[in-house]
């Protein structure tokens, strides 16, 4: 079954791969003319440049180097930085995971409590504001609402910072790239604050699509699973309401929440990219949106393609998690 | 009990859209430097004539929003329903005849699945280059992907119904059954799922304008004139804060009524 389910991956990885392939060399803009624009090159230093970068190279034969090379962990230079592709991406990986783990963290503490009152306390105050709550929430754009969060919290209560990810001056040394950790580890409590200040806003733009959907679904599924036999016969046994609750509706009712809570990492994929944008945050999404600017195609490809491999792993997870949840579906 | 309002909501959009030359007080693209940023009518320096403020090139924030509303519906309706045809065309066919047809379009569906939608967007956006007509085929590329799982679901479990067979015994032909029978008999969840998805296909269309990759200046878009603002943070708040509400009211207004067209469809739903 799982040996099923990654084979399975195989085409759909190797499709993902061609697909952004395609994408980056029917880019139009050539890479080697806009590194040199402005420059004052003749037409032999731009062909000598695209040469030295392996543009000249028809775009099958590229291809075939690509997935050779990536296989091995190799994902070519990058165009600009003029450093190894897998270096480049790897310094800025840490702060989108430490970002994207934290709107993950929120979104569940939110979603979780919120959804199971509105579930259990029906039609009650809780349940019509989480459902106003989470119809706002996937109504709303994510960079608008950053923005919104930005204009009250950091421009008229100064209470945060604007952007970036840490007061230059309260850097700690770089250890793990995780600035909370290093910070840790380095045992310097303002750092650890400082990182905490800036990374608050940009958390909650990113958890809010997720933990609307979320809401919505904990409170679904709970409202569900109460009316099930199996909540009454517990109830009927004398179980205490708050063991009925928690031990008997809540462990069902967490079913769908796995699966819709890995699909909807998807958002937070793509979210990284408007909220590290709009909160000068600097992570892999906002070096993905400016490389795609300057043609970048070896950083973009590697990216693009690294997300993917991402969201079809974390989606395995969540299928397996989800057969170990519920033994109806083991095989 | 919501739809009527929701409905009158969306309606509104529509109608402020259309008539958007009718009803916007000034030209959209008409810069006036003397007001430059100039605050909405209730805040000192503001002047009712231009009741939401201007925005850095002195351009009518009301104009512009009411103008920016054609594109987002435009891009909303024509991506989804491009999606849906095409959807709707694949699952029948995956649904239908199985075999190498639905590993075809099964596997397709997988690797597009393999991508976050956003990210798919943004890539593709960068090789096709901005503008409206791009916008709307880089959303249908992949937004065909969720009508068509939808209706591949429904024909799997419409085709061993008594009444394909019923019709199948009499010598229809396959184009007839799919068309005639099993189509108008799963696509109640389809027009769910489309009014829904509209309201999503807005928000990517905007997310794709804010990042400088979707509609280009001088046509005015919502998610674009949010990125305008941004520069302006400090001391014009309303020329970013403007256009996301108008965002965010027509995808809640479309939000409303997909889902109470949900609840009406489906008698099980009890909320």
């Amino acid at each position: 079954m799982i040996l099923r389910r990654l084979l399975h991956l195989i085409p759909v990885l190797l499709g993902v791969t061609v697909i952004t392939f395609l994408m980056m060399s029917a880019t139009p803009g050539d890479p080697a003319e806009i590194m040199l624009a402005g420059q004052n090159a003749s037409a032999e230093q731009v062909a000598s440049l695209r040469r030295d970068m392996g543009l000249d190279q028809p775009a099958a034969v590229r291809f075939v180097h690509f997935i050779g090379h990536a296989l091995e962990g190799d994902f070519g230079q990058s165009l600009f930085q003029r450093r190894p592709v897998a270096s480049v991406i790897g310094e800025r990986l840490p702060a989108t995971i430490e970002l994207s783990v934290a709107a993950l963290l929120i979104a569940l503490l939110v979603a979780v409590p919120l959804g199971v009152l509105a579930g259990v306390y029906r039609h009650g105050v809780v349940d019509r504001l989480a459902t106003i709550g989470s119809l706002l929430g996937v109504s709303m754009p994510g960079f608008w609402f950053g923005i919104l969060l930005l204009i009250l919290f950091a421009v008229r209560l100064r209470w945060l910072p604007v952007s970036g990810e840490i007061d230059f001056s309260a850097m700690p040394p770089r250890v793990t790239g995780f600035l909370l950790i290093d910070a840790m580890l380095a045992g310097r409590w303002r750092s650890f604050v400082d990182t905490l200040r800036h990374l608050v806003l940009p958390a909650i733009t990113l958890a809010l699509p997720m933990a609307a959907v979320l809401t919505a679904v904990v409170r679904a599924s709970m409202q569900d699973v109460l009316r099930r036999p199996f909540v009454s016969f517990a109830r009927a046994k004398g179980v205490p309401e708050w063991r009925v609750l928690v031990r008997h509706a809540l462990r069902n009712a967490m079913l769908p929440v796995v699966s819709v809570a890995a699909l909807e990492t998807g958002s937070l994929l793509g979210g990284n990219m408007i909220v590290e944008t709009v909160f000068g945050w600097p992570g892999l999404g906002r070096l993905v949106v400016e490389s795609i600017f300057q043609r970048n195609y070896p950083l973009v490809q590697a990216a693009v393609l690294l997300y993917a491999v991402t969201y079809v792993l974390i989606n395995l997870a969540a299928d397996l998690l989800y057969m170990a949840l519920n033994p109806r579906v083991r095989p | 009990m919501s739809f009527p309002f929701a409905m009158a909501g969306v309606v509104a959009f529509v109608l402020i859209a259309v008539f958007a030359p009718w009803l916007a007080p000034h030209d959209p693209a008409a810069a006036d430097l003397f007001r430059r940023l100039q605050p909405p009518f209730w805040l000192e320096g503001g002047d009712l004539s231009y009741p939401l403020g201007c925005d850095a090139l002195g351009r009518d924030i009301l104009s512009r929003l009411i103008f920016g509303a054609r594109v987002s519906i435009f891009i909303g309706i024509v991506v989804v329903a491009l999606a849906t045809l095409i959807g709707v065309l694949a699952g029948l066919a995956a649904g239908y005849f199985g075999s190498w047809v639905d590993t075809v379009i099964s596997g397709l569906v997988d690797i597009l699945l393999g991508f976050p939608y956003l990210i798919f967007a943004i890539g593709l956006m960068a090789m096709m280059g901005p503008g409206i007509g791009n916008i709307v085929l880089v959303l249908a590329y992949k937004e065909w992907v969720i009508p068509s799982r939808v209706v591949r679901g429904e024909t799997l479990a419409a085709r061993e119904m008594d009444y394909v067979e019923a019709a199948r015994s009499l010598g229809a032909s396959s184009i007839f059954i799919l068309l005639r029978e099993i189509l108008p008999n799963i696509i109640t969840p389809v027009i769910v799922v489309a009014t829904l998805r509209i309201a999503q296909v807005i928000i990517l269309e905007a997310s794709l304008s804010f990042l400088g990759l979707g509609v280009q200046p001088p046509t005015p878009s919502w998610g674009a004139m949010v990125a305008d603002g941004r520069s302006f943070m400090l001391d014009a708040w309303w020329v970013s804060t403007f256009p996301g509400l108008a965002i965010m009211l027509l995808v809640l207004a479309i939000n409303l009524a997909g889902q109470s067209l949900r609840h009406g469809f489906d008698p099980r739903s009890t909320t």
